[in-house]
């Protein structure tokens, strides 16, 4: 008996580019095809439910080994296409039994699609994350060995550690809500992602802003420009630019 | 102020993977509803993020 196979979803396009669906592997190492419907083109893989059916991603989704790699397939698709055009990315792990659904899908949410299509042409998401400056380090207290004991000399400069670490903090907030507020202006849509931990991250600061911004393409470099602008001016902060990415956080389909 | 973080090899894969899982787990069209089969859910999220988690405090300091 064959295996039952899963139609896995990476994005919904106007402008299907069939020759570059041939150059691209999938999340399970398949060659996209396209379902069109409505004149619109859903770009998806055939994959096996045995390990992308809802119980098996379920326990996948565990093993970052296993997760990585779909995801980064799942992104290259995606970027293929929107180098070709614009695309709508659907959300990892997005899975139909068949294509008779996602044409239902594409046929049902035309109208929707169509907007969402429309918001992105000609525009490229952009990640700045914002980051506390790591603290300048206290200025040790004058006069050597306090006369009250090393303890209290120890509380003393625990406080003041305390109290500057609080108004870095504070300074930093405020640098970082006008870096916003300037990188917001130049962009058509704004999203705020939930900073990331560190030790996910990988950083030893701590994230305070991890924002999307949705740029026209012509105002691409004075984006870059300003997010460079908005780390050199401001000392609390760190400002760091990521992308270009696919659409994800403006790839919203509300209703007609 | 650029300045180079001491990271261990193996955890720089997942700085740039928690950058596009950020996307992918959070982003793009969600068509719940429609699905058959349905699993992009919050829980989803916080079940990778752990998973994420557990897997790179063993090589970074703790958050405090």
């Amino acid at each position: 008996m064959p295996e039952r196979q899963g139609v896995w979803l990476y994005a919904v396009t106007r402008d299907p580019a069939p020759e570059v669906l041939g150059e691209l592997t999938g999340v399970s190492a398949e060659t996209p095809r396209l379902v069109e419907a409505a004149g619109l083109a859903a770009v998806v893989g055939d994959v096996p439910l045995s390990s992308f059916g809802e119980a098996a991603l379920r326990r996948n989704f565990e093993d970052l080994d296993w997760l990585a790699p779909v995801a980064r397939a799942h992104d290259s698709v995606i970027v293929a296409l929107i180098d070709r055009g614009p695309a709508i990315p659907i959300r990892l792990a997005t899975v139909y039994h068949g294509d008779d659904r996602v044409r239902h899908l594409l046929e049902h949410r035309a109208v929707e699609f169509t907007r969402a299509l429309d918001q992105v042409t000609g525009r490229t998401e952009w990640g700045v994350k914002i980051f506390l400056a790591p603290a300048p380090d206290p200025v040790p207290a004058a006069g050597g060995p306090s006369p009250r004991g090393a303890g209290a000399a120890y509380l003393a400069r625990r406080r003041a550690t305390l109290n500057s670490r609080e108004h870095q903090e504070r300074r930093a907030v405020e640098q970082a809500n006008r870096a916003h507020a300037a990188l917001a202006s130049l962009a058509v849509d704004t999203r705020t992602h939930p900073p990331q931990s560190r030790a996910l991250a990988g950083e030893d600061a701590r994230m305070i802003l991890n924002g999307a911004y949705l740029v026209d393409n012509e105002h691409t470099l004075r984006f870059a420009e300003a997010t460079a602008a908005c780390d050199q001016d401001n000392d609390a902060i760190l400002v760091r630019l990521t992308g270009p990415w696919p659409p994800y956080s403006f790839s919203v389909l509300e209703e007609a | 102020m650029t300045r180079s973080l001491p990271v261990p090899a193996a955890a720089e894969r997942p700085i740039a993977l928690i950058d596009l899982l950020d996307r992918v787990l959070a982003g793009g069209v969600v068509v719940s509803g429609e699905l058959t089969l349905s699993i992009a859910d919050v829980d989803l999220v916080h079940i990778s993020l752990r998973t994420l988690l557990t897997s790179i405090t063993a090589l970074q300091p703790r958050d405090d």
